[in-house]
């Protein structure tokens, strides 16, 4: 027998137990997905239950479904065009005022709805009793109760769903907004029925509290809809509005709302048996020490120190493995590989470059890890109650602050984890500014030419660039804000949940399906990458066209090494010299090198030279690579950011002002092309482009500025 | 008065909400009507934002949207 289908979507409030829920019905079997063409995530799974494929669908929280957010916008465009057979509604029993506020708008949409009292065992502690019969009446919907964390519930959730498509229970009940309200409505649902446009989909009542709400979205589709008829509706809409405003003294969306939680408390008052005890709660008493006016402060700088020493410390163990392993991936391919060019791509080239991405996942893992327990636990709203007047300074929003924490260590988890901004804007100026918080690459880059040509006060030079960086952030996150993502900033109205321990399945699944993008998405565009960087760095290849006889020399040295006339120390100094000369001219010659002469013009203002400019390029695929760029240019085989030769030969080529302009440089173009490929997954192409051309033409025209106001103290 | 003059540890009530559309509809959202009892529970440590419980719930929010909460003291 072939199984019956349905779909059940899930509503609720934000901090309602939504994803726990969704996680006891589908366990493992979920996928996550982009709404199309938003960044809102969507999260869907299947489960097979009592001969139904259910396929279960998480709607982003939302406390209502006006077209305020994208959120809402998504929650509700999919519940209107994508009929799910039922909606669930899961609301947190702990605060049944606000959160029937939403029940009431699915009301009004008509669509057949299971509520789920979820978190029922918090309101049974409390000594609160709810009496379902008569609520589940009133509201004209069955009532589940659950309790997400020890997942109880869960079936009866489902077998309600199944009864009420079963039943196709279709008595409506109605909000009542009052008699002015309703007699404006019926006008406005009589002259849209009357056109007969916009018939079918949704009720013309719907509409037309939509219209007398001025929601923008529904304006918007009934005028596109509607074509000329729509100046007749909107003159109606607005003498109606207009009627309103004089006889109520007051907006028709406010009175509405209020008609709303009339509606609710109207409910509430006939089934709620208080009990006078206000005792205070475990997580107020968690609050009057972790958002104390004196206390809060140095409390969440503790945890934040915590969360890098995490992030970053401990994650260098398992990174230090995969660095291992890698290497030791190499070794095992140029033993089995023989010589020449595939052998190069291999190990050069896919080896490296996606080795040198798989590297962060640790700090991924544990970031979201540690995201998520914040999250998950209520503490990242208290992040934003703490930091929000100072991010808000510039321009940016509380919970800003953990990705721009984050950059420090490494730029790719810090975009990432911009997504517990839920403001286009407020994401998207808190990505484009990230990339100014020095990340780890950064750092040997800094270390080599500060120890190169600043030996005695590296340390204050480095730190100087770092402090650099976060000036250049907030004065980017303003001229942002003012220009680009102009308007006005999100409200800052936001819920602080209770604390609550978080679940370990909630955890996991929350860091797992973060860490798997990261891989997935970054690791193919990488792959790409990877291997276009090898080619420029490779061909065309110099084959004969060496300036001396490197073949001839070191035959001879071979020779003189035979007959014992240099000793076997001296030989290999010699041969590593001549090696690494034809390294040298073998990258002078690619298109990598020519590339670097053929841009020197441009970097020549900067007081750059070719081999800085190639040296440049070769950071986009990471900037750490800058360094042994700079030790293969200069023939250093080898090099890392303590070698002292490189430092020396860096040194008298160039002057202190270009080594320090070399690194302001460093710092400013965008991080590497990992990140920008995790960039475009996070906010598109657009925005990616935008980001690594803003960074390109500041990073030039700081450093043109630096060296031609430097250069003539020099 | 207005809700960002009122004093932490005191009770008030709503009477208006004055304000652009999206601050108000947003307020209205998150449960802040007309006659929804509010008391303000402590001021953040840099001074902004407050936290209100209302509904029976916590509620965070700037100074600057607490000025559009015009409010009787209870």
């Amino acid at each position: 027998m072939k199984k019956k289908e349905m779909t059940i979507a899930l509503a609720g409030n934000p901090n309602s137990g939504k994803t726990t829920i969704f996680n006891n019905i589908t366990g493992a079997r979920q996928h996550v997905g982009n709404y199309p063409g938003v960044t809102v995530e969507k999260k869907y799974g299947d489960i097979t239950y009592k001969g139904y494929r259910i396929n279960v669908v998480d709607l982003p929280g939302t406390y209502s479904l006006t077209a305020y957010s994208q959120d809402e916008v998504v929650a509700r465009d999919y519940i209107i065009n994508e009929k799910p057979d039922i909606v669930v509604d899961i609301i947190d029993s702990s605060n049944l005022e606000r959160n029937l506020y939403l029940t009431t708008q699915l009301i009004e949409l008509e669509v057949p709805l299971v509520l789920v009292f979820n978190m029922s065992d918090m309101v049974e502690a409390s000594g609160k009793t709810i009496d379902i019969k008569i609520l589940s009446d009133l509201l004209n919907a069955p009532i589940i109760k659950t309790v997400g964390h020890k997942n109880q519930g869960t079936e009866d959730l489902l077998d309600a769903a199944i009864k009420l498509k079963e039943d196709r229970y279709n008595k409506k009940i109605k909000i009542k907004y009052g008699e002015e309200i309703e007699n404006e409505i019926e006008k406005i649902s009589k002259l849209i029925e009357s056109k007969n446009i916009l018939s079918g989909r949704l009720s013309s009542k719907w509409i037309a509290l939509k219209l007398l709400e001025q929601d923008k979205k529904v304006i918007g589709q009934v005028k596109k809809e509607t074509g000329t008829v729509y100046l007749e509706i909107e003159q109606e809409v607005g003498r109606s509005i207009e009627h309103l405003k004089n006889i109520l003294r007051d907006d028709p969306v406010t009175i509405i709302a209020e008609s709303r939680y009339g509606f609710i408390s109207g409910a509430l008052a006939e089934i709620h048996s208080e009990t006078g005890t206000d005792k205070v709660s475990i997580s107020e008493k968690i609050d009057q020490v972790f958002t104390n006016r004196i206390l809060g402060l140095p409390i969440f700088g503790l945890l934040m120190w915590l969360l890098f020493q995490l992030v970053f410390k401990v994650g260098a163990y398992p990174m230090d493995w995969i660095d291992i392993g890698f290497s030791k991936l190499g070794d095992l391919f140029t033993r089995i590989i023989p010589e020449g060019l595939i052998r190069s791509l291999v190990v050069d080239g896919i080896i490296g470059g996606v080795g040198g991405v798989i590297i962060f996942t640790p700090n991924i893992i544990l970031l979201f890890l540690c995201i998520a327990i914040l999250e998950d636990s209520g503490y990242m709203a208290r992040v934003a109650f703490i930091m929000d007047r100072l991010m808000h300074k510039i321009g940016l929003h509380g919970k800003s602050f953990i990705p721009m924490l984050i950059g420090f260590g490494c730029t790719i988890p810090a975009y990432m984890g911009a997504r517990i901004l839920e403001n286009r804007k407020d994401r998207l100026t808190t990505m484009h500014v990230n990339t100014f918080m020095s990340c780890g690459a950064r750092l040997p880059v800094y270390i080599l030419l500060a120890g190169a040509f600043f030996p005695q006060i590296a340390g204050n030079v480095i730190f100087s660039i770092y402090v650099i960086g976060i000036i250049v952030a907030i004065l980017m996150a303003k001229f942002l804000r003012a220009t680009r993502f102009k308007g006005e900033s999100a409200p800052f109205v936001m819920e602080l949940p209770p604390y609550r321990i978080p679940t370990f399945k909630g955890i996991l699944i929350h860091t797992w399906e973060r860490t798997w993008l990261y891989l997935k998405k970054a690791g193919t565009i990488i792959l790409a990458i990877s291997i276009i960087m090898w080619i420029l760095f490779t061909f065309p290849m110099i084959g004969e066209n060496f300036s001396q006889d490197y073949d001839g020399e070191i035959a001879l040295l071979e020779q003189s090494f035979e007959s014992n006339e240099i000793t076997e120390e001296e030989y290999e100094i010699s041969i590593t010299e001549v090696e690494a000369m034809m390294g040298a001219e073998r990258l002078a010659y690619s298109v990598a090198g020519r590339t670097g002469r053929f841009v020197e013009p441009v970097f020549k203002p900067l007081g750059f030279d070719w081999k800085l400019a190639v040296a440049s390029i070769s950071g986009i695929a990471a900037k750490e690579i800058v360094v042994s760029t700079l030790g293969t240019l200069y023939s250093i085989q080898e090099a890392d950011e303590e070698s002292e030769s490189l430092m020396e030969n860096i040194s008298k080529e160039y002057n202190p002002l270009i080594g320090y302009n070399f690194m302001l440089f460093t710092l400013l173009y965008f991080p590497c092309m990992a990140g920008m490929a995790v960039f475009k997954r996070e906010a598109g192409w657009k925005e990616m482009w935008f980001q690594i051309g803003y960074t390109m033409l500041l990073a030039w025209v700081v450093s043109f500025i630096v060296f031609q106001i430097g250069r003539i103290f020099i | 008065m207005k809700l960002s003059e009122v004093k932490p540890k005191s009770k008030c009530r709503i009477i208006k909400i004055s304000g652009s559309g999206n601050i108000s509809r947003r307020l209205l959202d998150m449960g802040c009507n007309r006659g929804a009892e509010i008391e303000v529970i402590k001021v953040a440590p840099l001074g902004d934002p407050i936290d209100i419980i209302i509904k029976g719930y916590h509620l965070t929010l700037r100074k600057n949207e607490a000025k559009d909460i015009e409010v009787e003291m209870i």
